[in-house]
């Protein structure tokens, strides 16, 4: 984060949630999340901050404008833990959806494309 | 007694949450330190995205809405 001064007044903020689990599934979606972020699509913020019950976290999340939760794979860990901390209003992108199957799918380029396409799609809807 | 943060970057709805800070603890009689936390960066600290927001005793209570007095007594109760 830069430092520069800038009013967060106003704007509900469009939230994205990555697993960013250790499988290179988790690394796809830790890189898409990220790079929606450099895009200006949304912004990425800490799913570990909603197991953890961190106030600051919940609260933002709950003023979001939206919020995006992008799982590596079927075990859905960001979904749980989203729905665990009494979140119902969100939209969620599996990346065995797009035929990212864990274990076989490298964290390249061209895969972090496909689900930044997908999730940019999904929060602009 | 209670320490209450106003984060925000000093907007006038920031400028209004210190206000109704000011009120609700006037009213309900609690003895408080009021901090305005303006620095994006310290602000950020708390897991905090969207401003204003309120803190008492740094559990973030509120984010990106103006609370009446009323509704921050109850915070602070």
């Amino acid at each position: 984060m830069g430092s520069q001064q800038s009013c967060g007044c106003g704007g509900g903020a469009r939230l994205i949630f990555a697993c960013s689990g250790a499988a290179d599934v988790g690394e796809i979606a830790d890189k898409a999340a990220r790079k929606l972020t450099r895009d200006g699509a949304g912004r990425m913020f800490c799913a570990a901050g909603l197991g953890g019950r961190i106030s600051g976290i919940l609260k933002t999340t709950e003023a979001a404008e939206g919020v995006l939760a992008i799982d590596g794979c079927p075990l859905n860990c960001v979904k749980s833990s989203l729905e665990q901390a009494g979140f119902t209003a969100f939209r969620h992108l599996q990346l065995a959806d797009l035929g990212l199957e864990k274990g076989k799918s490298p964290a390249m380029e061209e895969n972090v494309n496909k689900v930044a396409t997908r999730a940019a799609e999904m929060i602009g809807s | 007694m209670k320490m209450i943060q106003i984060l925000g970057t000093g907007c006038p709805k920031c400028k209004k949450l210190a206000e109704n800070v000011q009120t609700a603890a006037k009213d309900a009689g609690i003895e408080c330190e009021v901090v305005k936390v303006t620095d994006i960066n310290e602000i950020m600290k708390f897991g905090v995205m969207i401003t204003p927001a309120l803190a008492v005793d740094g559990q973030v209570k509120v984010v990106g809405k103006v609370p009446s007095p009323d509704e921050i007594k109850k915070m602070l109760a």
